[in-house]
């Protein structure tokens, strides 16, 4: 019989410490909040050192009337990653939207000149019934087929695209009624432009649904572990279809916005917004694993993406280097969210 | 066999039948669970344990047959119709979302609400009243990624308890515990008994069944073989009921000559490991065991050059190897066989013959001039590891996806031998494989061994590590605390210095 005397341990192996001090507290506010505020100070810094016009407070409510179109994508944008999924529709929902509607409300004023107001309300009710209708595709196609979420909304995007080219033959819809951009593109209440306050509500709601409501924790929890939602007696279909539907909903009330700030109905309005709200998302610390979002981040991160668009601007970037450095700005993120992962499963 | 009479059975199965594509999971079982009794599940992988328990908890229905409660046939469609009853499981796999809050997590489901939106403050209170009623010292407001793998199990539990709770299922509850934790747990239990709370307990270990255990039942290829006593049944019966065949006939006698000396490992430290030291020689079995999370599969990676080393020293037949990665300790005559078959083990879409002969690819006489591979060299190869290995000739060229999991881990093993192999480290060799496949394995560890090769074998299967090794290292919170030899290797040692100081209190 050998027996070598037991080690006296006094400590597990993850149990170490690191060495304290500053590196702890940048790893802290890294696990907690993401790359968002390390990306943040490094734009505000390098901006204001290229141009003096950045810090003004005229051009800080210019960059928020910018950035409301991301945030509201990029609202919708979270539920999909929150659910371990995505949506690289939101572009083309928002270029259905803007055609439809554009399309509807041209028609109905040149038919009723003189009722406007009822031509923009069906207007924007065509398109927004439009732009759901491919949450719902996109839905049915991930939930009750399960088709994969990057497949499913990638084949989606060129079909919604080649159907919004498809209606207008690629030539912009005129012949809204100029009150629908008189109020939603650049109307003010009480010196707020419109769009604005009309992100402020979405902001609250999502923020409501996601943190305040049941469904809200069922979102994460089909992210964070589909078999242990199931366990609990969630439906996870209807979850899903759920989460693709408001995707969709935001995706085109942020087109409906776009519309009538330019004033017609455009198939390339979103271009890359999809790629926008994806890295907004991923900077404001949603995991692309799903389970993990927070909607004060997410708008924290669209308006840094705006916030770098605008700052570019001002330094006189060009819009094809801009592309470059977004591109870029998404790698970074996803790869620090891939390092955050591992410090969660580690623990 | 012992039944207990009682006028009417908490939980009744009569005749459950529960087929799958190709499998006869359960085959009509009978199974009763009286009030505040203990009723231990025992049987190998496979035996049919966990399809049985999630019958009960309405995870999944059963093909045939009825389940009584309280004597009134019921159905159990849904884990919410179950929790309806009172009927609760803590699965071994954790249902738990990692991203969520522990009292999110305990409330999944069946939040409470007000006016539509998340109560918060009853949430959180419910929470904490659910955790300390069960004495557990948690958090209701910290996410469930940052607990350890036992708190994680506590959560677990404790979510069996926020309805009102007449059957407990719990599945390998203790596998991550540590024995105060395990102590508690079994207090718990006690509580539960006194109350009249049936519980259906799932556990490999034989002092834990004696322990805690009123009856158990053995299953064995989906079928139930019998219900007995549970203090007063021994080990040997409880082995030879759940693998239908003695002792003797599973684990061969290995020849013992220890000779020259393969692999030394000297204080060594990794992520996982905080010191370790250790040697094998040819001509014998090692066996290293612990705990889920000791260490004990990380300190052979680490060996192997998967794992980084951070300090000490790794030498193989004399050699400094330290660091050295895969592709060089294969070579030098070191293989690895990994745990998880499926995530590391085998490219599950290739040929059983791929997988084979993958590792000698790069060998002549598989590879021609000009680095053309010959199929009949692979092919010659695999027919006669095939044959070492007892892998019917008709699996060979199948996708290795389309076989038992018997047949994977012969495969897997295969790979050990297409090339010039001194020292084999078996991980978890016969996790889900068969009776007949585990023999087969054991056979084959006895030639390897006795045509002198060094074995070692790492695994959480003690009665594998009791009857198959010569040595027995083991692991204890990422430190090898002692090495067992002879007549040292038995359960309550090793039992005992798997839980270390930690028993005593």
């Amino acid at each position: 019989m050998t027996e070598t005397p037991a080690n006296a341990g006094h400590d597990e192996a993850h149990e170490r410490a690191g060495p304290r001090g500053v590196r702890a507290i940048l790893k802290a506010i890294f696990l907690k909040l993401g790359v968002l505020p390390f990306l943040l100070a490094v734009a505000l810094v390098m901006f204001t050192l290229l141009s003096d016009q950045f810090l003004t407070s005229q051009n800080v409510v210019n960059l928020l009337r910018q950035s409301v179109y991301l945030i509201l994508v990029s609202l919708g944008q979270m539920l999909a990653l929150v659910t371990g999924g995505f949506d690289l529709s939101v572009g083309t929902i928002q270029a259905v939207t803007s055609v439809v509607s554009a399309m509807a409300m041209s028609a109905l004023a040149a038919l009723y000149p003189e009722s406007a107001g009822m031509a923009i309300a069906l207007g924007c009710m065509a398109g927004i019934l439009a732009g759901m209708a491919v949450g719902v595709v996109n839905g049915i196609g991930i939930a009750y087929v399960g088709v994969t979420p990057f497949i499913m909304t990638l084949g989606i995007q060129s079909v919604g695209f080649g159907v919004a080219l498809f209606l207008t033959g690629g030539v912009p819809v005129s012949g809204i009624p100029t009150a629908f951009g008189e109020i939603f593109g650049f109307g003010t209440v009480l010196g707020v432009p419109v769009p604005i306050l009309i992100t402020i509500v979405c902001v609250a709601g999502f923020w409501l649904l996601l943190d305040r409501t049941a469904l809200g924790n069922y979102f994460h929890a089909v992210g964070g572990n589909p078999k242990a939602a199931v366990l609990s007696g969630i439906n996870l279909r209807q979850v899903l279809m759920l989460a693709y539907l408001l995707c969709a909903g935001i995706a085109s009330l942020a087109g409906l916005l776009l519309t009538a700030r330019v004033e017609s109905g455009e198939a390339n309005i979103g271009g890359t917004v999809a790629l926008e709200s994806i890295a907004a998302c991923v900077i404001g610390g949603v995991s692309l694993r799903g389970g993990m979002g927070r909607v004060e981040n997410v708008v924290l991160g669209a308006i840094f993406i705006g916030l770098v668009q605008n700052g570019m601007n001002l330094a006189s970037v060009g819009s094809y280097l801009q592309m470059v450095v977004l591109g870029l700005l998404l790698i970074v993120a996803v790869i620090s969210d891939s390092l955050r992962q591992k410090y969660f499963t580690r623990a | 066999m012992a039944e207990t009479p009682h006028t009417v059975a908490l939980l009744e199965t009569r005749g459950l039948t529960k087929r799958y594509p190709g499998v006869l999971a359960l085959d009509t079982v009978d199974f009763t669970l009286q009030p505040g009794e203990v009723h231990v599940l025992f049987g190998e992988n496979g035996a049919g344990k966990s399809t049985l328990i999630s019958v009960l908890a309405g995870v999944q229905p059963p093909t045939a047959g009825q389940v009584l409660f309280s004597g009134r046939p019921v159905t159990l469609d849904s884990v919410r119709t179950a929790r309806q009853l009172g009927i609760s499981a803590v699965f071994q796999e954790f249902s738990l979302v990692p991203t969520l809050t522990v009292a999110q997590n305990l409330f999944l489901g069946d939040e409470p609400r007000k006016r539509g939106l998340l109560d918060l403050v009853r949430l959180r209170s419910g929470a904490q009243r659910l955790l300390e009623q069960l004495d557990f010292p948690i958090d209701p407001g910290a996410t469930v990624a940052f607990l350890s793998r036992a708190e994680q199990q506590m959560v677990e539990i404790a979510k069996a308890f926020r309805g009102k709770l007449s059957v407990l299922i719990l599945d390998e509850p203790t596998a991550s515990l540590t024995e105060k934790e395990t102590q508690r747990l079994f207090s718990l239990v006690e509580r539960l008994k006194s109350g009249g709370v049936g519980i259906v307990y799932i556990s490999h270990r034989i002092q834990e069944i004696r322990r805690i255990g009123d009856r158990v039942t053995v299953l064995r290829d989906g079928r139930k073989i019998g219900t007995v006593d549970a203090k007063a049944t021994d080990e040997d019966r409880l082995i030879e009921m759940m693998t239908g065949r003695p002792i003797a006939e599973i684990y061969p006698k290995i020849g013992f000559d220890p000779g020259e000396r393969l692999l030394e490992i000297r204080g060594l430290r990794t992520a996982n490991v905080l010191d370790a030291s250790l040697e094998v020689r040819r001509h014998e079995v090692v066996g290293i065991a612990g705990l889920v999370g000791s260490g004990k599969s990380e300190l052979m990676r680490a060996a192997f050059g998967i794992d980084d080393v951070k300090a000490g020293r790794i030498l193989f037949r004399g050699r400094d190897t330290t660091g050295l990665r895969p592709k060089a300790m294969l070579e030098a005559g070191m293989f690895y066989l990994p745990p998880d078959r499926k995530e590391e083990g085998l490219v599950m879409s290739f040929t059983a013959q791929a997988n084979m002969t993958l590792p000698a690819l790069r060998r002549y006489p598989q590879r021609r001039a000009m680095g053309w591979l010959s199929k009949i060299a692979q092919s010659q190869l695999s027919e006669r590891t095939a044959e070492r290995v007892q892998l019917a000739f008709r699996n060979v060229m199948r996708p290795v996806a389309h076989l038992s999991g018997g047949n994977q881990q012969k495969v897997l093993f295969a790979k050990g031998l297409v090339h010039e192999v001194d020292l084999f480290v078996y991980d978890e060799p016969t996790v889900g494989v068969d009776m007949g496949t585990r023999s087969a394995l054991y056979l084959l560890i006895k030639e390897l061994c006795e045509a002198g090769a060094g074995v070692v074998v790492i695994s959480s299967d003690l009665p594998e590590i009791l009857h198959l090794c010569h040595r027995v290292y083991v692991m204890r919170r990422a430190r090898l605390v002692t090495e067992l030899q002879g007549a040292a290797i038995n359960e309550a040692n090793v039992l005992q210095h798997f839980f270390g100081e930690d028993r005593a209190t």
